[in-house]
């Protein structure tokens, strides 16, 4: 399609505004990181590194890190698991009410969290689960699931089934074609899935908050440190997890397009 | 494994054989295969042929355990398979459009089944270099599928389907996807390295010309059944039915009324056209008479001192097919008739021009319906 210089220009334009919007407290955030003044301000006057040096040498801030990171591992290897089942099942074979359970895998996403997060708690209160490390893995993993099945169903309604059909007539049992056939196609697909489960865990606090207990992931942490006021080490840290985060992203993108050149 | 006896307490079958008892396949309301029977010698190349929709296709995956019969059974060799999921029936298969894993090489791809039987490294090796030497693909190990073109692919497939040299190998179209030229080429190709192994093939193919040339015996299918299971030769000389007739090879088909001693078919729509038969067959009633195209001679050809069918008619159209030409002519009456000369003899006529038709009677066949 041809455009004129004029709407191309508005085009631009428009675009520009959107990204601004998107990514503007960026470019609030990285620079107050850097600010030598106690106080977050911007721009800052003049720039240290002290508030990355105070994060790292703050023992509850390392702990509440190890923690998330260890939580979204976690939970993303138990959510690639259950929901990579769920996917197999939907898509590959023929089960009763697979449409209804299409739609209960994803009511996790439509339900406001703080509700998940209620009724999970008076469970939770029951079975003595507040404050225990596997039953926020498995309150997250609720939350990471649909964007799990979602992605794994996707992928594998894309692997033409003759691909398993002909490793079987070549001999292969059902889970060697699984190993070599099915998760090898189905690899773009399983990273994906696991940067989103992972980054599902990663920035969440409202489960946190009701079913922590006495524990603190690094998202809650910020919230409880900002409620003290806001100095520049929250601006460090969340320039971090914005690295990481993009990191992931980047990899992830980068590895599925490599793949599909190699 | 649990061990089956064979049924009939025979002698063991070699265990190239395939056969096939009484297998249906219904899926709701579609009859895809209506109770066939056939039986495929040891080493034999058996073609199933027939439009899309014939069942041959369900036939060829309920062979290989891709799908189950809703009832008959399936014995490879002495085994009966029925009831056994794809790998464990030891059959090779080339599929419709490949399906060469694309994240594997071409190596790779071809040492997958040595591979899931656990076979040794260095034999993999060696069998592979052998099995892709067969096909001419030594030099492409390394590629992946996707840098092939459509005939080093479909090699490959060959390659990987005869590597682990299964007692039967099951081809669904493999050709279909190559150009005319390509596709002539491989079906000399694969009938030349099905002949060295001596593996029992079955075909699956809605190309006449592919089913003739390449198979030892041609089963025609259509709505699930199989109408005629014999050689190419006679299955063109000796169609069983109108449809096989039409099916393969072009032919006149003319529809008529018989009595049970006649010996001759009086054509409808042209009472001055009689086809005189061979001798009286006792039966009566709605008849049709096939001539192939390429039977039926023109002019001073058609005059036959021999037991034949002669009729007058009148050129009315003539098509230049390269090495033949097709003549359209017409009997006083208003049948139509269609016959395939040379070029040579087509020279001789012109549209409009009276022309006498004729053929040998033995170059006819009768199909009557009671």
């Amino acid at each position: 399609m041809q455009l004129s210089v004029r709407t191309r220009f508005l085009l631009w334009a428009y675009a520009a505004l959107v990204l601004i919007f998107l990514v503007g407290p960026l470019f609030v955030v990285v620079p107050v990181s850097f600010s030598a003044n106690e106080f977050a301000e911007f721009p800052p006057v003049s720039y240290s590194t002290q508030w990355y040096g105070s994060y790292f040498h703050d023992p509850t801030w390392r702990d509440a890190t190890i923690r998330s990171v260890k939580l979204g591992l976690t939970v993303t290897f138990v959510s690639l698991l259950c929901g990579g089942g769920v996917a197999l099942a939907l898509a590959r074979f023929r089960i009763p009410f697979r449409g209804l359970i299409r739609v209960l895998a994803m009511t996790p996403l439509i339900v406001p969290t703080i509700i998940v997060a209620l009724a999970v708690y008076s469970q939770y209160v029951d079975f003595h689960l507040v404050g225990s490390f596997w039953g926020l893995v498995a309150a997250h993993t609720i939350l990471a699931l649909p964007y799990v099945v979602l992605l794994l169903t996707n992928g594998l309604q894309q692997i033409d089934e003759v691909y398993e059909e002909a490793s079987s007539v070549m001999g292969a049992g059902r889970l060697t074609t699984l190993r070599r056939v099915v998760l090898p196609m189905l690899a773009p697909s399983f990273v994906a899935a696991a940067v989103f489960a992972f980054v599902t865990s990663w920035d969440e606090v409202v489960m946190v908050l009701f079913l922590g207990g006495r524990m603190t992931t690094l998202p809650l942490k910020m919230f409880t440190y900002l409620q003290t006021g806001v100095t520049p080490t929250i601006a460090a840290v969340s320039t971090m997890l914005i690295a990481l985060v993009m990191v992931l992203f980047i990899a992830s993108t980068a590895w599925t397009r490599f793949r599909r050149t190699a | 494994m649990s061990m089956t006896v064979s049924a009939g307490g025979s002698a063991t079958p070699d265990p190239k054989t395939v056969t096939v008892e009484n297998v249906s396949h219904r899926y709701k309301d579609v009859v895809a295969v209506d109770d066939v029977s056939v039986s495929i010698e040891p080493g034999e190349f058996m073609t199933l042929l027939g439009a899309s929709g014939s069942g041959k296709t369900t036939l060829l995956r309920i062979i290989a355990g891709l799908t189950l019969p809703s009832a008959g059974r399936v014995h490879i060799g002495d085994r009966d398979v029925t009831m056994l999921p794809p790998q464990r029936r030891g059959v090779g298969m080339v599929f419709q459009n490949y399906a060469l894993f694309p994240h594997m090489s071409v190596e790779e791809n071809v040492a997958y089944p040595l591979l899931v039987r656990r076979v040794k490294k260095a034999e993999i090796a060696r069998r592979v270099d052998d099995a892709l030497a067969r096909v001419n693909l030594g030099q492409m190990k390394q590629r992946r599928p996707s840098a092939l073109s459509g005939g080093q692919q479909q090699r490959v497939a060959v390659a990987r389907a005869l590597v682990y040299e299964p007692s039967v190998i099951l081809l669904d179209e493999p050709l279909g996807a190559l150009d005319r030229q390509l596709r002539r080429h491989m079906q000399v190709e694969l009938r030349e390295l099905q002949r060295q192994l001596e593996t029992t093939c079955i075909l699956v193919t809605h190309d006449q010309e592919e089913a003739l040339t390449m198979s030892d015996r041609v089963a025609v299918m259509n709505h699930g059944k199989i109408l005629q299971l014999d050689t190419p030769t006679n299955l063109y000389l000796y169609p069983a039915d109108e449809f096989v007739a039409t099916f393969i090879g072009d032919t006149n088909l003319f529809q008529g009324t018989l009595g049970p001693h006649d010996t001759a078919l009086l054509v409808n729509g042209d009472p001055d056209f009689e086809i005189p038969l061979d001798r009286a067959t006792g039966a009566a009633g709605r008849a049709v008479v096939g001539v192939r195209h390429e039977f039926v001679r023109v002019g001073r050809n058609a005059e036959i001192n021999d037991r034949s069918c002669n009729v007058r008619t009148t050129l009315e159209d003539i098509r230049f097919l390269g090495s033949l030409v097709e003549l359209s002519l017409r009997t006083s009456g208003g049948v139509a008739i269609t016959a395939r000369v040379s070029l040579a003899d087509s020279n001789k006529h012109s549209v409009g021009e009276e022309v006498l038709v004729g053929w040998r009677l033995a170059d006819q066949t009768l199909h009557i319906s009671e």
